[in-house]
């Protein structure tokens, strides 16, 4: 990588390229030659010899064209004679297409106060789509009852076993031992008065009104509404949601209602299942621990579980269903054309899914005990 | 690795076989390309040509035969080796496949920054250089959700060049190209092989650019799951008796 220059009686510069050029030894400096091509009287041209020169490839390319651009910024003439014709001829092609100006963007930070509003707006915005999102599915969901919606029913079925059978063993894995640490808890305290029995109530009381159901609403958000933005996520980023669009298939029809009903139907079903894992994890601490037999743990429990104590649990797992399905979908549909937006629609499904499951889980609870279930 | 030495035989193919599980898509191909070679593979859709690709470019491992670089057959040799061969190659995906998440400065750039040593400001020159080469000149900022499906490809055409490699890989380069930018893309092709010595591959369909720039070429048939044609494409239209490549290459006539 050779560089020499000597300026010629007729005001010009030649510059003299020899040795090998290759991108592993880096890049050629241009200082020197600005310099050179900014020292007064300007040279009239530049031209160039390469008799010395070995091997090339893009480095030679860079260094040249960052000569031209210098040169022509000054106006002065680049005669490209002397180079090779292959040289030549590639720095013609980089030019051939004029650069796009308008499509430059500048990467300016904007002031803090515009910041601000724009994160303002931004977040209105968001508001207002989440309500659209909110409005469509529910147009969505009375074409349904009309018997107007179109979506495939073996997407139904695959969802439902989706949401249904495949999420057996981590919810039961989940709620019993959810069970399990509840009757511990309530056993160091309740045997402070010789009262371990009533842990059968505890358990049994807590699983059903709260417990089964949330747990298992966190799980699905964590399972299920992550899988289902990251799903729907992807079909934006390949475009086939406006594949649908443009063939008139609405994609809320035909791909937010069977995740909604899967989950709607199954959270509930789930959440009954949940309960009894409960009370079986409560259970084995009842007998192991405190000496309870099991015939006894389970009349005490029968005893404690009025059917109108399971109610609250499936209301509440309906719109936790409901819940995770949507925010699942919202974040898909909202998804941006990249990978990484695929990655933050299902971060971000699952935080919206488990922020709606706790905030309307306190607004149920305070409901259920106004009305008095 | 001596394997890309000024050797006339750069890339050979020997009875090779591919197939995707019990599925065979071609087999016993066998032909050679020489270094400097602008080397095209014909066929009808869906006969296997990009499958063809990526048995030769180390992504998926051929049913039976070999692919030999420079001697040193490709699949045989351990994972260091394989390794040394792939950094020689630049592959241009039929979708493009640039990575979403990055503009398209970072795409080109990416390459560049794990295998040399240059500095950022180096490396964007380098960037500016290869997006220029290509016409996206100015477009460095762009994510590719942002540019058009025929700037995809040119994208991902400088970032297959971005190491000056050996041997490029391109599968259907011109595919949603204007014809003004397919042809600059010729006269890109044919400079990289003329003036850094280049072995480039392509798989086309653009019979105009298969007779100015192929110098040899394979023909894949779907029905017969095997090569029929092998030669200049000048040489097959001029020469072969076979229908089908007759038809391919005059677009369907007689
Ligand atoms: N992942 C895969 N699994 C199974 N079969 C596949 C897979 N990918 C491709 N095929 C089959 O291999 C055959 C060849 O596919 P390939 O993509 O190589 O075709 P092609 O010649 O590149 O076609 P085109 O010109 O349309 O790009 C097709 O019949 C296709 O069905
Ligand atoms: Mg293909």
């Amino acid at each position: 990588m050779d560089i020499a220059f000597d300026r010629r009686a007729d005001d010009t510069l030649v510059v003299h390229l020899g040795g090998n050029w290759n991108i592993a030894n880096g890049l050629a400096a241009t200082d020197e030659l600005e310099k050179l091509l900014a020292t007064k009287p300007l040279p009239a041209k530049v031209a160039f010899e390469a008799g010395k020169l070995g091997d090339w490839d893009s480095s030679l390319l860079a260094f040249l064209s960052k000569l031209a651009a210098c040169c022509s910024s000054k106006s002065i003439e680049v005669v490209s004679r002397g180079l090779p014709t292959g040289v030549a001829r590639l720095l013609e092609l980089a030019s051939a297409v004029p650069e796009n100006k308008d499509a430059r963007k500048e990467r300016r930070r904007a002031p803090l106060l515009s910041r601000v509003g724009e994160a303002v707006l931004e977040a209105g915005q968001a508001i207002e789509e989440m309500l659209v999102f909110l409005g469509e599915a529910c147009i969505s969901f009375c074409k349904l009852i009309r018997g107007k919606a179109r979506f495939r029913g073996s997407d139904l079925a695959l969802l439902l076993q989706e949401c249904g059978v495949q999420a057996l063993p981590i919810v039961s894995l989940i709620s019993l031992l959810v069970g399990l640490i509840l009757a511990f808890v309530g056993a160091v305290q309740l045997r402070l008065f010789g009262a371990q029995i009533y842990v059968a109530d505890l358990v049994g009381i807590a699983m059903a009104r709260e417990m089964g159901a949330m747990m298992t609403a966190i799980v699905m958000a964590g399972r299920t509404g992550a899988a289902f933005a990251a799903q729907l996520g992807t079909m934006q980023v390949n475009e086939e949601i406006d594949a649908l669009k443009t063939m008139g298939i609405s994609p809320m029809d035909f791909l937010v209602l069977p995740r909604m009903l899967a989950l709607v139907l199954m959270l509930p079903l789930l959440c009954l299942y949940a309960n009894l894992m409960g009370i079986v994890g409560g259970g084995i601490v009842g007998v192991a621990m405190l000496d309870i037999s099991p015939i006894h743990y389970f009349n005490e429990t029968v005893a404690a579980l009025r059917i109108m104590q399971f109610v609250p649990g499936l209301i509440k797992a309906v719109v936790f269903g409901i819940l995770v399905a949507l925010s699942g979908c919202l974040r898909g549909m909202q998804c941006k054309r990249s990978a990484s937006a695929v990655g933050e629609s299902a971060t971000s499904a699952v935080v919206t899914a488990i922020v709606a499951i706790i905030v309307s889980d306190a607004i149920l609870t305070v409901i259920f005990d106004r009305i008095g279930i | 690795m001596d394997c890309f030495d000024k050797k006339q035989t750069c890339i050979e193919v020997r009875d090779l076989t591919m197939a995707y599980g019990d599925f065979m898509i071609q087999h016993d191909l066998n032909f050679t390309v020489n270094r400097g070679d602008i080397f095209i593979i014909m066929g009808g859709s869906g006969c296997g040509k990009s499958t063809l690709l990526r048995n030769m470019v180390g992504l998926q491992p051929p049913a039976r035969g070999k692919v030999l670089y420079g001697g040193a057959s490709f699949w045989e040799s351990g994972p260091e080796e394989k390794k040394t061969i792939m950094r020689r190659f630049g592959v241009l995906y039929q979708s493009g496949a640039l990575w979403s998440s990055m503009t398209l400065a970072e795409n080109v750039a990416l390459p560049l920054s794990e295998y040399t040593r240059l500095s950022q400001a180096e490396i964007a020159e380098l960037v500016s250089l290869k997006l220029a080469l290509v016409g996206l000149a100015g477009f460095e900022e762009f994510y590719p959700s942002e540019i058009s499906g025929g700037m995809c490809k040119r994208a991902g055409i400088a970032r297959a060049m971005a190491l000056d490699p050996d041997i490029l890989f391109f599968d259907e380069p011109s595919a949603g190209l204007d014809p003004i930018s397919a042809r600059r893309l010729d006269e890109l092709i044919i400079e990289l092989r003329d003036s850094l010595g280049t072995t480039v591959i392509v798989v086309t369909h653009e019979l105009a650019s298969i007779f100015a720039i192929g110098n040899n070429s394979v023909f894949l048939d779907a029905e017969t799951r095997t090569m029929i044609g092998v030669g200049a494409p000048g040489e097959l239209l001029k020469e072969s008796r076979d229908p089908k490549i007759r038809r391919f290459l005059t677009r369907g006539e007689k």
